[in-house]
């Protein structure tokens, strides 16, 4: 099926089978191999792009669905490595990331959840990322780097209430 | 001014987030071919046929290869266990866990594979599956039935455990306990890419800990010398130890690729990754204290059931290290342990994070609260009571290891402080008065691990070229752990050369031929000291040669900035310059000869919700002491993904198996690594005891987090239901097992 797809600002007209997700798109048709895939079942969230400004798990779309769409890769992000991204360069000052393999992913979850919350808690931060996986960081850093690009200063944010319950006393 | 214990953000950091990481299954290979393996969907069988005349025929396909094809003989893949539990590349005439690779598809298309796969017909006859330990050790089933035992390997069996170890002790406790079984779960599953040069090379990309150890096992496999493979290990994305070394699907790879003539890819699926992937833990507990009223530990015993899965790899040893920590922080006068290690039909068991020491630290801080709560004492006051004093080290221990050094009073009062514990103590004691639907829960453990244990020597070159840029070559492997950050800020400080001009490179078996890699938190105390020793070299040798083009004595050479100049003056000759004529280059290698034991304290404080069960971790505190810190940012960072696995092990995470093997565990979807979520920010205090193992006095810091926080979290979401009569709850501390704790101990 032909599909005309924008990705990172370069449009593209392509003759994909049906079946093929918009992750295999980008990394096997494209080359544009930042965006990891990490699971099976649309858990780990490595795939994270950005249709149309939203992010999005590329693993759960497939390429025909994506026909007509402006998609925003980590490639896309950042004008170079000289240049970062708030958003790149608040994960670099607060080393929000080690291995790297859910960077792509999470950075654009990241981007994603700053559109919709431009100046998050650190609660809405952590929720608003639930659905990307990292096994490296244990989610401090990151969370730092989000409160950081939205303009707060991480360690200004008071101190953390686990989600579901207060710290306060009684029920 | 010293770049030494600063936080420098990672030289690594703007190609990860501008083009993303190089990991193995980017490599795209021209004309490489797909491989889909076809894996077990049965925990035990013998296999009657296979039958891939279909799938032969399917679009796309290659080849398609079975066991009776592959001419590899079977290998024992572990360092221990008897000589008949070997396994195969591909299955032949059995299988003996649900995911072991029983055929092989080669496809010009990735989505070709899975289709091809398909029609592969393998005819299974089922065998009883082995699944309980206890099951395993009575070898009513056998594995391997020309072993005539599931036992893998013991260790300490040889003579009974003292019937008079607790005597004299005024109370004594003992526990069942569980050291579940784990998924590594690593965001980049297992991948290899392998071609055949023209020159009779086989080169293998591989997400691996250790190339080199890679090189030799797979060469080993293949029966090709090793001089003829080399492996390259691109970016990793994470390791955890379970791609410590290779897996037999490298080799298989490599083979394919002999066979075919052309390059062959593999990248396994999650599903695959949480069947396939060496596991850890699953140890089953027997935990025996003893001591007297007034709070002192007379006498310790650990009896150990430990899972090797299917074929022993390296978890069947790593039994040996938790006994070698089993007294841990304690000075216990009378200590035993011993453990049996028994094969079952289930994904092996291999290391991960922490691999052996915190089934040791959970075992005995388990059996420390239990043993407060029997003589009704405060748990942080029998801790202090029975801590290693400072003034005795090193301390030559009952587990028969010599600990380095080491304050460990002084950091369990450093998080008691921080955490302001008598008032935890008082809230806690408010909501029990009023009833509170969200108890608080108060949990501690004290840690002591060994670290760079195993392998002791590594080396480092560090070359200046003509320009001044810096090359540093290292045997240790990053998969996130920053080492081209540290070891630069390493070579920077003698050379001052600014980290941006160094260049580390490692993991490339042509480049770097000896190494031990990443894992057992050895990188910095081994690898990083062969660098510090390398680049020192190097600025001796600088001088030496700038004595002739400045015509100065060498005692009167300093360096400067990347240049050596003598002292008090202007004249100076920078390193580039000096590298023009002849190569500028030295060479280190590192031995400590014994292991360094880093230590510390965690305190979580846990809420628990008493009417559905649920735990939720509020705050974590923690002194991780690893002796002085290279670079507090990745430091800590190291920390804090420790922290959160081990509060995964705490609550969420568990591999399981159903009676008949299946595992219901296999994707993402059912296993529990958290988000960011379920999880609260930590609060790290700093302390540094140094070792004098190495003359940087650092020890290692990578698995620190699972060691303490495990059992911190634990003893928390006990202590929170303790007053309800709750005595211990199983990891992970579901809402369910909460729950029915409560229920039992009310009732």
């Amino acid at each position: 099926m032909k599909v005309h797809i924008t990705v990172n600002g370069v449009p593209a007209d392509t003759d994909v089978e049906p079946r093929l997700l918009l992750v295999h798109y980008l990394r096997d048709t494209l080359g544009l191999t930042a965006t990891n895939v990490g699971c099976d079942t649309s858990s780990c969230g490595a795939c994270t792009v950005l249709v149309d400004g939203e992010s999005v798990k590329s693993c759960t779309v497939l390429t025909v669905q994506a026909d007509g769409t402006d998609i925003t890769t980590l490639e896309g992000l950042s004008p170079s490595p000289d240049e970062l991204h708030p958003m790149a360069a608040a994960f670099r000052q607060e080393h929000g990331l080690q291995c790297g393999f859910c960077t792509p992913g999470m950075v654009m979850a990241a981007v994603g959840l700053l559109e919709e919350h431009p100046r998050p808690t650190e609660r809405e931060v952590r929720e608003g990322l639930k659905g990307n996986l990292c096994r490296c960081t244990g989610y401090h850093n990151i969370v730092r780097a989000v409160l950081r690009a939205s303009g707060q200063d991480p360690d200004a944010a008071p101190d953390l209430v686990a989600p579901g319950f207060s710290t306060g006393s009684g029920t | 001014m010293s770049i030494m214990g600063t936080r420098v953000v990672r030289t690594e950091d703007p190609a990860f987030l501008t083009r993303g990481g190089t990991y193995t299954a980017d490599i795209a290979l021209p004309g490489a071919l797909h491989l889909t393996l076809v894996r077990s969907p049965v925990a035990h069988a013998r296999i009657a046929s296979v039958d891939v005349a279909e799938a032969r025929s399917a679009p796309g396909v290659v080849d398609v290869v079975t066991g009776t094809d592959v001419d590899l003989e079977p290998v024992r893949m572990g360092p221990v266990g008897h000589a008949a539990m070997v396994r195969p590349f591909l299955a032949t005439d059995r299988v003996r866990f649900v995911g072991e690779p029983v055929a092989a598809v080669l496809t010009e298309q990735a989505y070709e594979g899975p289709d091809a796969a398909e029609l592969v017909i393998v005819d299974y006859y089922p065998l009883p599956a082995v699944v309980d330990l206890q099951a395993a050790a009575r070898d009513e089933v056998l594995l391997f039935d020309e072993a005539g035992t599931n036992t893998v390997v013991g260790f300490g069996l040889e003579k009974p455990f003292d019937e008079h170890l607790f005597d004299g002790c005024d109370a004594v406790v003992t526990a069942e306990i569980v050291n579940q079984r784990l998924a590594a779960a690593p965001l980049e599953t297992r991948a290899a890419t392998a071609q055949w040069g023209d020159d009779g090379r086989l080169t293998l990309w591989c997400s691996t800990q250790n190339a080199q150890a890679t090189r030799a096992e797979v060469a080993g496999w293949l029966g090709i010398e090793t001089a003829r493979l080399r492996v390259i290990t691109p970016d990793v994305g994470g390791g955890f130890g379970a791609k410590i070394g290779a897996d037999p699907e490298f080799a298989l790879v490599g083979w394919l690729a002999q066979r075919t003539g052309r390059a062959v890819r593999w990248s396994e699926s999650r599903s695959e990754n949480m069947t396939g992937m060496l596991q850890g833990r699953a140890q089953r507990q027997t935990v025996t204290i003893g001591g007297t009223r007034d709070g002192r530990v007379l006498a310790y015993r650990l009896d150990i059931l430990a899972d090797a899965g299917a074929y022993p790899r390296l978890g069947a040893f790593l039994p040996y290290f938790t006994r070698s920590m089993a007294p841990a922080v304690y000075d216990i006068a009378r200590v035993e342990s011993r453990a049996r290690v028994v094969a079952t039909t289930t994904t092996s068991i291999g290391a991960y994070r922490g691999a052996g020491r915190p089934e040791a630290t959970a075992a005995i801080e388990r059996a420390m609260d239990m043993f407060a709560t029997e003589i009704a004492a405060d748990p942080a006051e029998v801790r202090k009571r029975n801590l290693i004093p400072p003034d005795a080290f090193p301390f030559r221990t009952k587990g028969r290891v010599t600990y380095d050094s080491g304050e460990y009073a002084k950091a369990l009062d450093l998080v008691l402080d921080a955490a302001g514990y008598a008032g935890l103590r008082a809230e806690q004691a408010a909501r029990r008065e009023r009833g509170d639907a969200v108890q608080l829960g108060i949990g501690l453990a004290t840690f002591v691990e060994i670290t760079g244990g195993g392998a002791f020597a590594e080396d480092a070159s560090v070359e200046v070229h003509p320009g001044g840029t810096v090359t540093v070559l290292t045997g240790t492997s990053p998969h996130g752990q920053g080492h081209a950050t540290a070891w630069a800020m390493l070579a920077s400080e003698h050379l001052g050369i600014p980290i941006e001009m160094i260049t580390v490179r490692h993991g490339d078996t042509d480049l770097v031929p000896r190494g031990a890699g990443t894992m057992g938190s050895r990188s910095l105390q081994t690898g990083g000291v062969a660098v510090d020793q390398a680049a020192a070299e190097l600025v001796e040798l600088a001088k030496q040669r700038a004595a002739d083009v400045l015509e100065a004595a060498v005692g009167d050479l300093e360096l400067v900035g990347g240049a050596v100049r003598v002292r008090g003056t202007d004249a100076s000759v920078a390193l580039g310059r000096l590298a023009e004529t002849e190569r500028l280059r030295t060479e280190a290698t590192f031995d400590s000869g014994a292991p360094t034991f880093p230590f510390g304290a965690h305190l979580a404080v846990v809420e628990v919700d008493v009417e559905s069960g649920k735990a939720v971790v509020n705050k974590i505190v923690t002194v991780d002491d690893a002796g002085p810190v290279l670079n507090p940012l990745i430091a800590e960072g190291q920390r804090h993904g420790g922290i959160a696995q081990g509060i995964a092990q705490a609550l969420f995470e568990e591999v399981v198996f159903d009676p008949d093997g299946n595992p219901l565990t296999a994707s993402f979807a059912d296993y529990g690594v958290p988000s960011a979520a379920e999880l609260p920010s930590f609060t790290l205090l700093d302390m540094a005891t140094p070792t004098h193992l190495n003359p940087l006095g650092v020890k290692g810091i990578g698995e620190a987090g699972t060691i303490g926080a495990t059992p911190a979290v634990q003893n928390a979401v006990v202590d929170a239901v303790a007053h309800l009569g709750v005595r211990h709850i199983d990891m992970p501390a579901t809402p369910l097992r909460v729950w029915e704790a409560i229920r039992a101990g009310s009732s």
